[in-house]
């Protein structure tokens, strides 16, 4: 069943010194499935998954030919309508908990303000609903996560809050940006199963965003490579290592190994055909 | 090679280009700011009404006419009218605008200044430097601006330097805490450190590195405040501690006026609508500048 | 002797009411032209060890020799024309608004080196980087280009020794590659000597001969290349470290 469809997806920012286009032209399917966007920066990758929100601020413009979530049209949306999506149906993990959280609100109330206020929850249901959440990103003692103020908490411990609160309102589809870069190798493998395991359990579609080809290899069903704004190469994640096109080749090879030669890393030499 | 060719070329060849065109830039984001181009406008203006007084004058701006005396706007040959001497008002503001614009420039040459060398000293020092030199700054910051002024102008005597003299001392404070409080933001930064370890000293850092970064955010807010410099010097002229008579300033019209502002409302109007308009200019320009110097937005 | 002797180094801040003791009895060794890293989580204290070595950090317990004699605070001159530091965001070590030009010669003028326009061209080329870039401000390159002109900062002065802070941790994969390979030419070409930090195990393995391991401001322990890449660990923090940057490894 596809949950969104994308065709021929555009954004484009007017500066200064002219149209700059950061997304040129992406398509794609989603169904209740794991699929990761990997590039470089500047490929476009975060300001695709922003346009699924439509969270795009001015100078920037979202252009598509088709654009729906669960047969709703997205450009056509009132914004009334796009409020009821973002959230409830669709949701967004940004990369770094610091700038995502309320830094003068304690977590408690920040995760029982969406089911207060949209669902006009009672207030000791809000709370258990809350609680819940944390278990469900494994926090082990949530009554004291919830008395704390985000700056109390690590950066793993932030994060994993980020995707409760985003999960309280049981969406079909979660965007997650970088979701995991700014945390700790340690951290990053345990808030990953998090993700697996609420994806698989809850049949949600996950659009994961990431720079490490390893990583999303390793975690999603399907690969969309992006390189300026373009993809390049779309791959089933575990044919990723086996990946044809010279660019993605190119990203898995320059990568430094342990145990492997300290000769020079082999540069990614960039052919100007890819970003046609 | 065209001129924006020249300013718009990625790898600049000189120092010189490379900041051209950064000022190039600057006026492109200036220039989408409908209201700033209006208040760029208005202190054009202003500047080129001081410059060229003389020649677009019709008058004498001293020498007194009594059978012309309070005729109303738009009359022959005095289109904003005359006052209680005969002397004509539109004449009087061109060479008001002098003496505005003398008090602005000096005011700026002074108290943003020191205000920025006290605030980032004490920001980029910290400790005891900080103490000292920020509680002299509130003991300033505590006494009302005007009545400060006041104190001084009663003490120095009045007259014109005294009355810039009295507006820069108690307008340095504000500068020193907005550039302390950039100071801090930046002391901890990735290049200051790396400045640090080439073995730069603290006066290099300050001046050539701390400096340039607390700028934008004096040179806005000096350009806000410029409107309650003109305010305070027309509020010492009005009280009949500035400018003495009979020098054309526009506070002191505006006083001198007081006396028919029933019977010849524009006596006292013209010189207020001047000062409005000029303050309005000052506070337009320095909202379009946040936009283009903030460093936040800047670089993008 | 080793140039660089860190000898049960501590570091301790005072942050508001409680005291950070972000580095706790350190020691480690750097001989001349060798590569030493660092690696462990955030919070370690691996990069406090750094700014502790060049005073951006307070020094208060144990000693940091370089070539056998102690730093005295604050460094001297002739300290900065010794060692020099790579920072590891490239979008906040370069100054804003300053040029290219003016961040590179900034080190010649601070020490009274002349003949400025050679060395600024020089310096562009030995990191890769066109001369016509000189009179650029920071905001118009790229990450990985801003962090050639942050080494060729570091280098103005002719440094034996560099310390690398997370280097290319804020950079793209291909782009991370290029620095990496530059860093290693630079090395190879002055002979210079490395204490470089980092989070990622295959960075270090790539770089360095030696690595210390460290958790919570402490040593864990201290590895030579070749144990690394055996899996030869003796602290479970290690292992468990290791562990989870199996696909890192060389089949990954």
């Amino acid at each position: 069943m596809t949950l969104l469809r994308v065709r021929n997806l555009r954004v484009t920012f007017d500066t200064e010194t002219g149209p700059v286009e950061a997304v040129r032209g992406v398509s794609f399917d989603l169904g209740r499935e794991r699929l990761g966007i990997v590039g470089e920066s500047g490929s476009g990758k975060t300001m695709t998954g922003r346009s699924m929100l439509r969270l795009i601020r001015p100078p920037g413009r979202i252009e598509a030919d088709e654009m729906r979530f669960d047969g709703i049209d997205i450009l056509a949306a009132s914004e009334t309508q796009m409020r009821a999506l973002r959230g409830p149906r669709m949701a967004m993990v940004m990369q770094d908990p610091k700038y995502s959280l309320n830094p003068v609100m304690r977590v408690g109330a920040q995760l029982m303000e969406g089911l207060r206020q949209r669902d006009r929850v009672g207030r000791v249901e809000a709370h258990a609903k809350a609680v819940a959440a944390l278990n469900a990103v494994q926090i082990r003692d949530p009554e004291r996560v919830m008395e704390a103020y985000p700056h109390e908490l690590s950066g793993g411990m932030g994060q994993r809050v980020m995707i409760a609160m985003m999960l309280i309102p049981n969406p079909d589809l979660l965007i997650a940006d970088e979701p995991t870069s700014a945390l700790d190798v340690t951290v990053q493998a345990e808030v990953l199963s998090i993700l697996d395991a609420l994806v698989r359990d809850r049949g949600m579609g996950l659009i994961f965003i990431s720079h490490d080809l390893r990583l999303v290899a390793r975690f999603c069903d399907r690969v969309l490579v992006m390189y300026k704004g373009r993809v390049v190469e779309e791959v089933a994640a575990r044919d990723l290592l086996k990946a044809r096109h010279p660019y993605t080749q190119g990203l898995l090879n320059c990568l430094p190994r342990i145990g492997g030669n300290r000769g020079p890393l082999p540069g990614l030499d960039r052919d100007a055909e890819w970003a046609r | 090679m065209t001129l924006t060719e020249w300013l718009r070329d990625p790898n600049p060849a000189s120092r010189l280009q490379s900041r051209m065109a950064q000022t190039y830039l600057s006026w492109l984001r200036l220039r989408r700011n409908k209201l700033a181009v209006i208040g760029l406008m208005i202190t054009v203006a202003l500047v080129l009404m001081a410059i060229f007084a003389p020649l677009l004058a019709p008058y004498d701006p001293i020498s007194q006419n009594l059978q012309e005396r309070l005729q109303p706007p738009l009359t022959a040959g005095h289109w904003l009218g005359t006052d209680d001497f005969g002397r004509d008002i539109w004449t009087r503001i061109l060479y008001g605008s002098r003496i505005t614009l003398y008090i602005v420039l000096l005011v700026i040459l002074t108290a943003p200044v020191f205000g920025l060398l006290v605030g980032t000293v004490a920001g980029y020092f910290g400790g005891w430097v900080d103490q000292v030199l920020m509680r002299i700054t509130d003991i300033f910051l505590a006494f009302p601006k005007l009545i400060l002024a006041l104190a001084l102008v009663a003490v120095l005597g009045p007259g014109m330097v005294n009355a810039v003299l009295a507006i820069a001392i108690t307008s340095w404070p504000p500068y020193a805490r907005v550039a302390r409080a950039e100071t801090l933001t930046v002391r901890n930064s990735d290049y200051i450190a790396a400045v640090k370890l080439q073995g730069a000293g603290a006066m290099r850092v300050i001046w050539g590195h701390v400096m340039p970064m607390c700028l934008p955010s004096v040179i806005i807010r000096v350009t806000l405040d410029m409107a309650g410099v003109i305010l305070t010097a027309a509020g010492l002229g009005f009280l009949g501690l500035g400018v003495q008579p009979p020098v054309p300033e526009w506070g002191l019209m505006i006083s001198a006026g007081r006396k028919f502002l029933f019977e010849q409302w524009w006596v006292a109007t013209m010189p207020g609508l001047a000062i409005f308009i000029v303050s309005l200019g000052f506070n337009l320009l320095g909202d379009g500048l946040r936009d283009v110097l903030d460093p936040r937005s800047a670089g993008r | 002797m080793a140039l660089i002797e860190i000898d049960t180094l501590s570091v301790t801040f005072d942050a508001g009411d409680r005291r950070v003791r972000a580095v706790q009895e350190v020691s480690l060794n750097v001989d001349a032209k060798a590569s030493f890293g660092l690696v462990g989580e955030s919070g370690s204290g691996k990069s406090t060890i750094l700014r502790a070595i060049c005073g951006l950090a307070p020094i208060t317990g144990g000693q940091v020799r370089i070539g056998g004699e102690v730093v005295k605070s604050p460094r001297s001159k002739a300290f900065s024309a010794q060692v020099q530091m790579v920072f590891q965001d490239p979008y906040a070590s370069l100054h804003p608004r300053h040029t290219i030009d003016r961040t590179l010669s900034e080190p010649l003028a601070i020490h009274g080196i002349g003949d400025t326009d050679a060395r600024v061209m020089a310096a562009l080329s030995d990191v890769g980087l066109p001369t016509s870039f000189r009179f650029r401000y920071p905001h118009q390159l790229s990450g990985g280009q801003r962090q050639r002109v942050a080494i060729a900062r570091a280098l103005m002065l002719k440094p034996q020794i560099l310390l690398l802070d997370e280097p290319t941790s804020a950079l793209d994969a291909s782009v991370q590659a290029e620095v990496l390979n530059l860093l290693a030419r630079l090395r190879d070409e002055r002979g210079l000597t490395f204490l470089m930090v980092s989070h990622d195990l295959a960075v270090i393995d790539h770089m360095c001969d030696r690595v210390l391991v460290m958790q919570h401001g402490r040593a864990v322990e201290e590895l030579s290349r070749e144990a690394l890449a055996g899996a030869r660990m003796q602290t479970d923090y290690a292992r468990s470290l290791f562990a989870a940057s199996a696909d890192r490894m060389l089949e990954g």
